[in-house]
């Protein structure tokens, strides 16, 4: 029993160890299986879990940059920043949010409203995220939430820059900014990696279209931070850059003057030097508040905004479309004398209405002017003279002569709200009404109704471009100093006093472009005018200057808003007597002073009635103001910083 | 023949101390101190409570490593029973005065420590099964009713830590066991059936599993698709690993544990910690020193005569290997997280006490290798 069982026992140890045996073996393989995954982790993954204990440990908290300024010719700020107190909230530093917001409206003035949607953004973000609770306190408030400030963990006060506007003078020039929306983020690729709180990008406006490099660069905090999401240490503080700065053409002096007449009137005015086709002034009334849009617009400013018919949120300069009505007629004039179809002193009888095609046309004074040419068709605005010019000159004619002028496409690039309007043709009525052309038509083209739409930019360029003489202009918002013709142009001018400029010398000396077959015929239109604006019987005659200095030539206009009925045609219903919205809009071209030009304007009036009364005017007062300002505005030029 | 059975039973306190193998204990301090280093980085480079209570308990259960080293193999032999139904009774304890924490009932408040009986069976069952399997001749191991007590004090404990719930420390215990039925001659077939029983039995088991337990199992088969939630402790031990590169942040430098990405730094995932200060050298380091003291225990077991021994030995350091692989095969991401602590690494009293109990035996074997149990 014994020896068995001994022998049993060796038998059981030598089972026992070449079951050992085999485990062992499968252990080596584990133990092979293991170290293999050290190598893959440690030895060549290992960068990429580098990367990843880094991305863990570091958090980044962006920094919005310094919006760039925007200033006027002058120099001045138009568009600037200012400080402003915000407080932001970090919901994970809190120890109740329900507690916190308690204590906050007791010190601040948050309505519920406020509150329920902050908590549900609070709810969307990860809690380390601050959320702005106020962007804009005045110090009072932020003086008492530091008081406050020991009993409200999780807030912490800032002090941030935000957009600010000096008035509202330019506020469509401009634009706006406002908070960065979900299809800013989708349409504007610049916007990618830079959703920072409190970040604003422009809306509309020049703050729109400069809006990439004006914006800055996002700077950054680098913390550590632990699991938890709690900054341990800061790493790195990158403060961004400031947007860059931009100097425009406009005179805010101007600007502002401009907008004290308008008032609140549904008006534009547009003034462009004529040479280098700098925008002097671009102001669009009814104005709004631009710092009103920068912290969020409170609700009932903006309902009173889009609601007020006049339309305060629209650029009128720009994308306000309007038949030209009579301002037309320089152009259908110069067109005719271009084409030779009509000479300055064949005349045309005017008994106060045409039939032709079987159609009765009407000229604006009832009696009719009886013998009209050229000059005093354009001095007294003879609808008449201008449809017999028109139905000789043809409508394809014409809108070759406006599109050259400017009419029809977009003048300035820099706004995505401006708008192209329409110069008619044959071909365009095909096109888009698909109908033919009626001669008819021709007829109301000839004075600036019909299908004719067009800007106050596009007007204003217009004029421009026959006061100086018939050339080729790129107008311009933005400060150039390359292209500054008008500084070669001073030059020249100082160098020879008294000599008047050349044609062959605008075209080599300063690269201008020709718009006339013969400049002869730019020198008539200008003479029309100018009779227009200064000899009795004109239709401005009552808003001249005399002044020799201030001295302009300008171009009445009225655009139908609705055809009057025979009635009130034979009982001589006034502009004044028909209700506001079917009011004609007023119009008013001019360039000055007439003895060397150097500004064109554009002035239009909404259901102003009639050009002379109430576009003519504006336009008197202005002119004067830019023509005083005109010695300033050269002197800045020559400044030695004049590049900024 | 039987000379070596009177030196041995006639051996003074000299030659016991002279057949200590001091390999195994040097490596166990030295794995010792390099835990307590692994824990100061837990505790933020501080003196803090897990590092003092670390090395308190690492030094006294070291100590009652030592002295048990001295209890004659004869004696674990003859108790050995006795123990295992001790440590039943306190598993079976827990049920009815355990402290719950975080969802699970495993330990027993003795007054100086918490006590967790599950680790402690860990070293129970391998100790009954070992006796058993000495104990009956080679020819009854397959036979059908000698597999019955085997199987009974298999699973009976299996299933009281289920139902703690403590899934890892549950399937330790089993691995343990089977490891010794395993050597004892077991055949093949029997663990085929035991398995395709266990896969049948599967599906009711699942639907005693907590939900925690079954969202364990299902993002270890895919840790990134959930990476804050429940893969995050894969995901964020994978990070700190490979991080580490080949020689590590440095000490006190890890990110991922003191910015606290790391979840149970001081437990279970202390290899993370240690891999991701020192590296890929610090890893190998660690597992040199674990396969060395597997390795010794391997060696009293070839060393120690009685087939009790054998047993013991072999199956202790076969599942102190496996509870090494479990532990780093989960922070490496090739298991699932199932909660296993590294032996003597992790913070844990009642850890520390059964693996060093485990080593005392061993110990036992190799001071009284010659020595006959019964």
């Amino acid at each position: 029993m014994f020896s068995s069982g001994s022998g049993n026992t060796v038998i059981k140890s030598k089972l026992i160890s070449r079951r050992m045996f085999l485990l062992s073996i499968s252990k080596a393989i584990v133990v092979v299986g293991v170290l293999g995954r050290l190598i893959s982790l440690q030895i060549n993954e290992s960068s990429k879990y580098k990367t990843l204990s880094d991305k863990n440990r570091f958090r980044e908290w962006k920094l919005a940059p310094e919006r760039g300024i925007i200033k006027d010719y002058f120099n001045e700020e138009m568009a600037s920043n200012k400080q402003v107190y915000q407080i932001h909230l970090i919901p994970e530093n809190t120890q109740s949010i329900e507690e916190i917001f308690f204590r906050l409206k007791t010190i601040l003035n948050i309505s519920d409203k406020k509150i329920f949607s902050l908590k549900k953004k609070i709810a969307k973000q990860k809690p380390w995220e601050p959320i702005i609770i106020s962007d804009n306190l005045n110090w009072s408030e932020f003086s008492r939430i530091n008081l406050f400030l020991h009993e409200l963990q999780g807030i912490e006060p800032i002090v941030s820059v935000a957009r600010m506007y000096k008035d509202h003078s330019s506020a469509h020039a401009l634009g706006y900014v406002s908070q960065v929306s979900a299809k800013d983020l989708k349409n504007k690729k610049y916007l990618k990696d830079m959703s920072v709180p409190g970040m604003a990008v422009g809306k509309t406006g020049l703050e729109r279209r400069l809006d990439q490099e004006i914006i800055g660069e996002v700077g950054f905090q680098r913390y550590e931070v632990n699991a938890f999401g709690k900054r341990i240490k800061q790493i790195k503080v990158d403060p961004g850059k400031a947007g860059k700065s931009f100097r425009t053409t406009l005179d805010l002096e101007v600007q502002r003057y401009v907008t004290e007449i308008l008032a609140d009137k549904a008006a534009s005015v547009c003034v462009m030097d004529i040479y280098n086709g700098d925008v002097v002034s671009l102001v669009s009334s009814p104005s709004y508040d631009p710092n009103a849009f920068v912290h969020g617009i409170d609700e009932a400013y903006w309902k009173s905004l889009i609601s007020n018919d006049r339309k305060p949120l629209i650029n009128k300069a720009v994308s306000g479309l309007y038949p030209p009505g009579s301002t037309i007629k320089i152009l259908v004039a110069l067109s005719a004398l271009e084409n030779k179809i009509i000479r300055p002193l064949d005349t045309v009888r005017c008994k106060g209405k045409i039939e032709l095609f079987g159609e009765k046309f009407h000229c604006w004074k009832k009696k009719g002017h009886g013998i009209m040419n050229m000059r005093t068709g354009i001095k007294r605005s003879c609808d008449v003279y201008f449809y017999e010019v028109a139905r000789r000159l043809g409508v394809d004619r014409l809108s070759e002569t406006a599109k050259k002028f400017g009419l029809g496409k977009r003048v300035l690039q820099d706004f995505s709200e401006e708008r192209s309007g329409v110069v008619p043709n044959t071909s365009w009525k095909k096109k888009y009404i698909g109908q033919n052309w009626y001669l008819g038509e021709t007829l109301h083209s000839g004075i600036g109704q019909g299908y004719f739409q067009s800007t106050p930019i596009q007007l204003c360029l217009m004029t421009a471009q026959v006061a100086n003489g018939g050339f080729e202009i790129k107008p311009r918002i933005l400060f150039d100093k390359k292209k500054n013709n008008l500084k070669e142009y001073l030059k020249f001018k100082n160098e020879n006093p008294g000599q008047p400029l050349t044609a062959d010398l605008l075209v080599s000396n300063f690269d201008l472009k020709p718009l006339f077959k013969n400049q002869e015929n730019i020198k008539i239109i200008k003479d029309s005018m100018y009779a227009s604006s200064n000899e009795p019987g004109g239709t401005s005659y009552r808003s001249r200057l005399e002044d020799k200095r201030f001295i302009f030539a300008g171009k009445t206009g009225s655009s139908q808003i609705k055809r009057f009925t025979e009635e009130q045609r034979e009982a001589e219903v006034k502009q004044e007597q028909l209700k506001y919205e079917n009011r004609d809009h007023a119009l008013f071209i001019a360039f000055a002073p007439v003895s060397d030009p150097k500004y064109a304007i554009s002035v239009v009036v909404e259901h102003g009635g009639t050009g002379s009364k109430s576009a003519a005017p504006i336009a008197k007062k202005v002119i004067k103001k830019v023509l005083e300002r005109h010695s300033l505005r050269q002197s800045i030029n020559n400044l030695p910083g004049d590049s900024i | 023949m039987f000379q070596p059975r009177s030196i041995q039973s006639s051996l003074n306190f000299r030659d016991k101390l002279f057949s200590i193998d001091y390999v195994l204990v040097f490596s166990i301090l030295i794995l010792g101190i390099v835990s307590m280093f692994a824990m100061y980085s837990t505790d933020g480079g501080e003196f803090k409570y897990h590092t003092e209570s670390h090395i308190i308990r690492f030094f006294v259960f070291f100590i009652m490593f030592f002295i048990l080293s001295f209890v004659q193999i004869r004696f674990w032999h003859n108790t050995s029973y006795l123990i295992y139904i001790i440590f039943l009774i306190l598993l079976i304890g827990v049920k009815y005065f355990g402290l719950t924490s975080s969802g699970s009932q495993r330990w027993l408040n003795f007054y100086f420590m918490n006590l967790q009986p599950s680790e402690l069976m860990k070293i129970g069952l391998i100790l009954f099964l070992a006796k058993y399997y000495h104990r009956i001749s080679i020819e009854n191991v397959n036979r059908l009713k000698f597999l019955f007590l085997p199987v009974f004090v298999l699973v009976t404990p299996v299933l009281l830590v289920v139902m703690q719930p403590d899934l890892g420390t549950s399937i330790l215990i089993a691995a343990g066991g089977l490891v010794v039925a395993w050597l004892a001659g077991v055949r093949v077939k029997f663990f085929a059936y035991s398995m395709l029983i266990f896969i049948a039995l599967l599906p009711i088991a699942i639907s005693f599993l907590k939900p925690y337990q079954k969202v364990r199992i299902l993002t270890f088969l895919n840790p990134e698709k959930d990476p804050l939630g429940a893969g995050y402790q894969i995901i964020q031990s994978k990070i700190a690993i490979g991080s580490g590169g080949l020689f590590g942040k440095g000490f006190l430098n890890g990110s991922q544990s003191y910015l606290d990405y790391l979840p149970e730094k001081h437990t279970d995932f202390i290899f993370t910690l240690f891999s991701e200060e020192f590296g890929f050298f610090g890893s190998i380091f660690i597992l040199l020193l674990y396969g060395l003291i597997i390795s010794r225990i391997v060696r009293i077991g070839n060393m120690t005569r009685s087939n009790f021994g054998k047993l013991y030995c072999y199956s202790f350091a076969t599942a102190f290997f496996i509870y090494v692989v479990v532990n780093m095969g989960m922070v490496l991401g090739l298991l699932p997280i199932v909660g296993s602590p590294l032996p003597i690494m992790s913070y844990g009293g009642s850890s520390m006490m059964a693996i060093m109990l485990g080593l005392g035996i061993a110990m036992s074997c190799k001071i009284y290798k010659d020595m006959p149990v019964n």
